[in-house]
This record gives C-alpha cells, structure tokens and sequence, in this order.
C-alpha cells in the first residue's frame, strides 16, 4: 500500500445504517470543506429496460425532476440552485443517480427533496410528453447530429453482446419514446424506485448523529415497497470473432473500436483489476504502448484509447464488460493494419510481460488520477455510492489506489492473454458522406 | 399541477466561513512569476504554466494559431537530452501527464503530480522550456495528425457554430479563428517551431501556480532551483484591442440535412475589472446561465424545443463576450430563435424579481466556492485570473460586489448588454428547411459550412 493510498483511505471513514424501509445509507464525513454531496442510487439501468421500452430509464431520470408530491415543476431546480448548490442525475448501465453539490447548510432542504421525489414524483401526460421532447433533443445533440455520436457506446454492444440487456440502445428508439405513457412509468416507479432499492450517500460537512436524526426525519415515512431481482445481465464467453461496419454521414475520418470481454467486474475482482491496469499500460499517455506503436511510431493512427467499462469507469458496472480500444485513424490506412497492430501489441504483453519498472510508473500515474477525482467532495461521494450499491463496500472506492497499486505484472499479462484476437468483438466506422 | 408547500421546505442554516485561500507569491530574477497556495485536501499538487502567446498583429494571426497549435503538442516530442518517452515516463512515475494547450492568448502546461515529485517534475519542465528539440520528423508526423484532429473537428456543429460566430464578430482580429487553418497547419516546418519557441516561450508575463499539498517556502526554492535557467530576454506578447463589428441580420450556416439547428448570439460583456460586471453576470444567470433561469424555463420545460439551452459570460485577455446558446429541432428554429429573443428583450426592458436575483447570486456564489474546492479547480481559476491583469484577491472582492447588486443594476447591466440589438446572430442548420423561417425574423445571409450533414 503506498503512502497516498493509505492517507485516502483513512481519511474518509465510512459510516452506514439502513432504514427500516430499506434504504440503504451511506454517510462520508470530511470537515475541511463547508460543502455537502448528496447522492441517491437507484439499482436500475439501461440494462434493465423492459423489450419496446429502450431508453425509458433514461427518460424516466427526466421525470424524476418535473416535481413531486410537495415541489411544483422547475422547484427542484430552483431550491438547490438559489441554496447555492448544483445537480444532476445520469442514466448508466446499471444504476440511474440523482446528486447534489451544496454549501453545508443546505443540506436538510436537499434531503427533503430527494425524499419527496422518492415517495412521490410528478408523473403527468404534460411532464412525460414535454421531457420526451426534450430528450430526443438530447439524443440529437449527443448522436444524430454529430459525427461519431454512437460511437462506439451505442454501436459496439450490439456486435459484442447475445442478450437484449447488454445490445439495446439505452437511449432509446424514438418510435420506443414516443410510444411511452404514464402507465409504463407509473409502473416503472413502482417496480425499482422502492427504498429498498436505492443508497442515499452524503459526504463532506458532516456531523454523523445529527446527519443520521435528518436522514430518518425525511427518508423514514417513505413507504417500503418489494424490491426487484436483480436480473443477471452475465453472458457466455464469446468464442469466435464478431464485427461490424457502421456507415456514419456526417464523420470525415475512420474509426475503429475493438472489444474484448473481461471478467466479472464484481465477482472476479482481481482478475479484473489486471485488465483495468492492462487498459493504462496500453493507452494512457505518451509512454504508453498503443500511443509509442500506433501514433508515434507506425504513425497509422490519430488517436487511440483504451478503457474498461462501457461509459470509461470500470468500478460502476457489472457483468458483463468489455475493454474496449478505441482508434481514430487516416483514411489512407486500412482498418486491418490497424487492427493487426493492436493485437501484436497485446500479444507482445501476453508473451513477455510488462516490468515491474514500468507497471509501477502507471500505477503511480492511476494512483493521481484516482486521488484527483476524490480531491472533489461530489467526486468522492459519487464514487462511495457506486462502490456501495455495484460492490456492497463503499470502501472499496477508497481503496482502490491500494488495491491497484498490488496488482503484479503478472495479473497485467495473465488479463493481456484475455484479448484474444480469436474472440474479439470489431467495429469499423466508415466515413459516409462527409467533406469527400 | 403540485404546488411547493413552503411550509415543508428546510430553511437554510447558518453559512459555514469558507476556508480562504492565502497566496504566496514570488518574482524570480527571469520574470517567471510564481504563486504558491496550500491547501488541505488530497496528496497531490496542481501546477499550471501561462505563457502570453498572443498573435502580436492580425496580419499573421492565421500563421501564428497553426504554429502554436503544433507547437503545444510538438513540445513534448524530446529536448536534447531525452527523447518523448523519456519525457512521459519521468513524469509518469511522479504521477504526472504534460498537457499543453494553446489558445488566442496563452500556451498553458499543465498537470498534476504527487507531492514528492515536485523538483523532478519541475525538472522536466524546465527542460521542456529551454531545451526542446522539435526533432523534424516527428514535428511533421505530429503536425499530420493535428491536421487531421482539425478536419474532424469541423465537422462537428457546435464547432462550426463557434467559430462562425467568432469570425462574425471579430473579423480580421485574431480572436476571430476559432480553430487553426489546416492547410497552415500542414505548411508548418519544426524550424518555425524552434523560432516561435525562442521568441515566445518566455518567463516574462509568465505565471506558475501550484496549488496543494505544498509548503511555499520551500516549494519556491524548489521553482527558483529548477527555473532560474529559463532564460530571461524579451518581452510578453498580449492581444491587440478588440473592435466589434455588429453586422446586422442573422448569418444562416448551411448544413443540408442536418436534424438540429445551433443557435449563437453573442456581444461584447463587461471586462473582469469593470464595475459593472458583477451586475451583468447575474442578469447572464437569470436570462440562460443555470437551470432555473427563464430561457431554460421557457424553451426547455415548457416547450421542449431544446436539451440544454444557455449564456454564459467569457473572458478572453483583450475581450469579454456574453453568448447565448441553444441546439434546437430543426422543424422549430424559428420559434425558439423567437423566443430566445423575447427573453432577451424582455430582460432587458422590464425588471427581473427581487426573488430571481437572490437565487442567481446565491448559485454564482455557491458555484464559484465549489469550483474553487479542489486542487485543479483552485489553480485554473487563479491561473486565469492572474493571466488577465487581476490580483489574487480578486475572488474575494467579487464575492463582495456580487453580494452588494441591485435590482437596479441588474436591469441597467441587462438593457446594455442583453439587449438583442447588441447582440450578432449566427444560426447553422439545413438553410432549406430554416431559412424561411428564421427570415420572418430578420434578414438572412447564407453562408456554405462545407460540411453536408
């Protein structure tokens, strides 16, 4: 454990309780800053979206702030905005969250409103219709309307995955949006939105006992309700190479995104740390393998990335995963020698190995990354309840540097092995249109 | 339709005293200024480089932002002593990754690093500011690549958008390019490089923050021990003044086909030293600047025209801008330019509620304290306000003008700079599908992107 790893750890102890309704509640407490994060974690995803309802938990994430039993429209907004404070909610995988960033005394009035829209949200035709509007605005901003929109986010599960949960577009079909009523969203309240099913995590400027009295005043009368299975999104090792081409209208340049399954994010832990570091080792910065071979040397590519976890953060998801490697390359250079020189990269690592010099540099590199994003209190919080609800450990999130800091080269080759050229999932981009 | 039931809603309690920030700062005898700030928080320190790199004439502006822009990544590619592997794998044990950008007014360097790290992550700064080699054939592999980064990103609308509106307003000044040229990009050589590097990559006008877990005394022996090399002739380079143009009517960029239109009005805003910036920036937040402001009330929440429509207030060196931004259906342009205008008029010809300006200011001043509560947030932000001319108590004072703005002020602020007259307009979307109806508006010039959607 390095120096680094060990203060963060000890610095922000953990204190959690879980009320009678089922919530679960998971308290951060720093006093350095007088700012407060609240966050609330529901266990549903775009994974969970029933067939001919794609998008709806996204859409769903909408309505959660149209109002609710005691806060008219725009009033969420207004009362954490004019308190000094910010918010949003983000649809993942597998966990739709709602936050916010306030100064210290403002965080009885965020409780509040977190606990009224948990009881009892504003699902009206008028908000449902509005904010499917306003969604499909969304989705042209973030895909129709630009080059590389879908890529390879939407594009490469469906060539990757076997099961509607793993291949649909979360964002959804507008012939799905449009199609939605009060109903389905009514019914999708009652089914994931019960206490039982979500984490409200508070950290920064607290005090722990009076910290716990609010939390019960506001969360407590909130009714229990069943709480879902959680649907088993796993699948089956590919054995064999999947590809695709996509033809995108408004792109200039080619791309190419290769993916590869890797362990179960949450079962198979350390075996998967291998392949999170295995991801820095290939493409994080100048020295690393893809960016000295791919950009520097061959000179075939513009630019490359390698991460794990389908939205770039490895710790908030579940099986199934992929490390993907994503290449923005000339159109002068065909796909295949860019393809062939990735996969002699990672074979070259299967073979023989990184050393330890240079796993540590990259360790050391991670270790800086991780501790920056735990410098924000919203930052830090985020990730305690993603711990807490992917991992059962909001610990797990402080220890992360640590436990990545073990991991031994012979993990990182062991997970290179894993990218097998023989079962990974291809996606070529293919410029349609565009300048030419 | 729910009501807010006041009576359930927790008061806010006493505000907390936020911690203040102290600077140290220090002048070496090269120029290079240096400010230091401590800070509780995570083991990690932030260090931000501004160099002044302004384009000293309109006349080379175009040469000068491709030049800059190969040269920020060029930079890195290996000094006399170490070649770019080298340079990535010393700082990385360290924690640390260079980023080196470039805009209209400064090259910046920055990154993070582990605290124990800071002399030899200094160390290879200074080699990067007095040794670097811009080796030729990899200064044109890296120049090829920009070439095509830059292709890409014209063909992304909100780009088009931007640097229309920049060209629109600004004209021949070199505020005007928005992104680099890419056939000056491809005529850039590494002896070009090795020249502009001598010419401006100095410590004069230049400013080094690092903010964390530092000790400043020793923190500036540490600078002063690996800087004080950094040779000290010449002179900072800042950008000539601005002249707004105004063209009247809206400029229409066509991209056939496209499914949204991107909307962009903008118009010169207060300085950060004028007196009446305090009040215009809370009149920005009102109108477009947060979530619950009217433009998003109105375009969003009601009539579902937009995702996320906004203004904002941007500081350049030599100018300040207030733009409005709006990504709208296609089949709605005309309407939701309409009613970005009717806000506009509306605010700046009646007054905003006493309830409207309290919650803005208090959002401006909660912000301000949370992006100012970590590490890298602290050392952007003083970096920039030191880049601009101001003091380093700057945050402080404005926190005050801010907390002392009236009704008053605001509608003053609102009717000089909001005023839809003040403001140019630029609209990039299908002309076939738009035009018409942008045209019951005002008159329509359309201009070709080049880019079919």
């Amino acid at each position: 454990m390095t120096a680094a790893g060990t203060e963060l750890t000890l610095r922000h102890p953990i204190e959690r309780f879980t009320l009678e309704n089922g919530l679960r509640v998971v308290l951060a407490p720093d006093r350095s800053v007088p700012v407060v994060a609240v966050s609330v974690y529901y266990d549903v995803g775009m994974r969970n979206e029933p067939e001919g309802r794609t998008g709806f938990a996204h859409l769903f994430e909408h309505l959660m702030f149209q109002g609710s039993a005691n806060v008219a429209k725009m009033e969420h907004a207004r009362l954490v905005q004019a308190a000094g404070g910010t918010f949003n909610g983000s649809t993942h995988q597998d966990y739709t969250n709602y936050f916010q960033a306030l100064p210290a005394e403002a965080l009885e009035r965020a409780l509040f409103l977190e606990a009224d829209r948990m009881a009892a949200p504003a699902i009206t035709e008028e908000n449902l219709r509005n904010q499917i509007d306003v969604v499909k605005e969304e989705i042209r901003v973030n895909v129709l309307n630009r080059p590389y929109g879908a890529f390879p986010w939407l594009q490469l599960p469906e060539v990757a995955f076997d099961s509607f949960a793993n291949t649909h577009d979360g964002y959804g079909s507008f012939v799905d949006l449009e199609s939605s009523t009060v109903d389905d969203a009514t019914d999708f309240f009652s089914r994931y939105y019960a206490p039982g099913n979500a984490v409200l995590c508070l950290g920064g400027d607290l005090d722990v006992a009076e910290t716990e009295k609010l939390v019960r005043r506001w969360f407590g009368p909130v009714p229990a309700r069943d709480v879902p299975p959680l649907p088993p999104t796993g699948e089956p090792s590919p054995t064999t190479v999947r590809s695709a081409v996509v033809e995108d209208a408004l792109a200039t340049a080619p791309a190419l995104a290769l993916g590869w399954r890797v362990a179960d994010p949450v079962g198979d832990f350390d075996t998967y740390l291998g392949s999170v570091l295995l991801a820095e080792v290939l493409s994080e910065g100048d020295a690393s393998r893809l960016e000295r071979r791919l950009i520097h040397g061959d000179r075939i590519a513009i630019a490359q990335s390698s991460y794990v976890g389908m939205f770039g953060d490895p710790f908030d998801v579940r099986d199934a995963t992929l490390l993907t490697t994503q290449v923005h390359h000339p159109a002068g250079v065909p796909a295949e020698r860019v393809t062939a020189a990735v996969h002699e990269e990672i074979a070259r690592i299967a073979t023989d190995g990184v050393d330890a010099e240079e796993l540590r540099r990259v360790q050391a590199r991670t270790e800086a990354q991780l501790l920056q994003q735990a410098d924000s209190i919203l930052g830090r919080t985020l990730s305690f309840a993603a711990a807490e609800l992917i991992h059962g450990r909001a610990e797990l999130a402080g220890e992360l540097a640590a436990r990545l800091a073990a991991v031994t080269p012979e993990a990182v080759q062991a997970a290179a092995r894993g990218l097998d050229p023989g079962t990974v999932a291809m996606l070529e981009l293919r410029p349609a249109g565009g300048a030419r | 339709m729910t009501d807010t039931r006041a009576d359930l809603i927790p008061p806010l309690g006493e505000p907390r005293p936020q911690p203040v920030p102290v600077a140290e700062e220090t002048t070496l005898p090269n120029g290079l200024r240096l400010v230091v700030i401590p800070r509780p928080g995570v083991p990690l320190v932030e260090l931000r480089l501004r160099v002044p790199f302004a384009s000293a004439n309109a006349r080379n502006a175009g040469v000068h932002a491709a030049r800059g822009a190969v040269l920020s990544g060029a930079v890195l590619l290996g000094t006399q002593r170490h070649d770019q592997t080298d340079i990535a794998q010393l700082l990385q044990i360290h924690g640390a990754e260079m980023t080196v950008a470039t805009d209209a007014d400064r090259l910046m360097f920055a990154t993070t690093l582990l605290p124990t790290g800071l002399g030899p992550v200094l160390g290879v700064l200074a080699e990067l500011l007095t040794a670097a080699s811009y080796p030729a054939g990899q200064v044109d592999g890296e120049r090829d690549r920009l070439a095509e980064r830059i292709a890409i990103a014209r063909s992304q609308p909100g780009t088009i958008a931007r640097s229309a509106l920049a060209s629109r307003r600004f004209g021949a000044h070199p505020y005007a390019i928005g992104l680099p040229d890419a056939e000056l990009v491809s005529a850039v050589r590494a002896p070009a490089l090795r020249r502009l590097h001598r010419e401006r990559v100095l410590p004069a006008g230049s400013i080094l923050v690092l903010v964390g877990d530092i000790d400043p005394r020793a923190a500036a022996d540490t600078v002063a021990a690996a800087l004080e090399g950094w040779p000290g002739s010449g002179k900072a380079v800042e950008a000539p003044p601005v002249t707004e143009l105004r063209p009247p009517g809206i400029e229409l960029v066509d991209r056939p086909g496209a499914v949204q239109s991107n909307l962009r009005l903008g118009g010169p805003a207060p300085r950060r030293i004028d007196a009446d910036l305090p009040a215009t920036r809370l009149a920005a937040m009102v109108y477009g600047g947060y979530f619950s402001s009217r433009l998003v009330e109105n375009i969003r929440e009601h009539k579902g025209y937009s995702y996320s429509p906004r203004s904002a207030i941007d500081h350049q060196r030599a100018a300040s801008s207030f733009l409005v931004e709006a990504d709208v259906a296609t089949e709605v342009t005309g309407a939701a330019l309409l009613e970005t205008v009717y806000e506009l008029g509306r605010i700046a010809l009646t007054p905003v509620t006493d309830a409207e300006l309290d919650a803005a200011r208090r959002y401006v001043l909660g912000s301000m304290a949370l992006s100012t509560a970590t590490h890298a947030g602290l050392a952007s932000t003083v970096s920039a306000l030191l880049g601009a001319g101001l003091p380093a108590d700057w945050l402080r004072t404005h926190q005050e003008d801010l907390a002392a703005v009236t009704v008053d002020q605001v509608q003053e602020a609102a009717a000089r700079y909001l005023a839809p007259e003040r403001l140019t307009t630029v609209v990039v979307g299908d002309a076939d599908r738009v035009a018409d109806q942008l045209g019951t508006l005002a008159p329509v010039t359309v201009t070709r992107s080049g880019e079919p959607a």
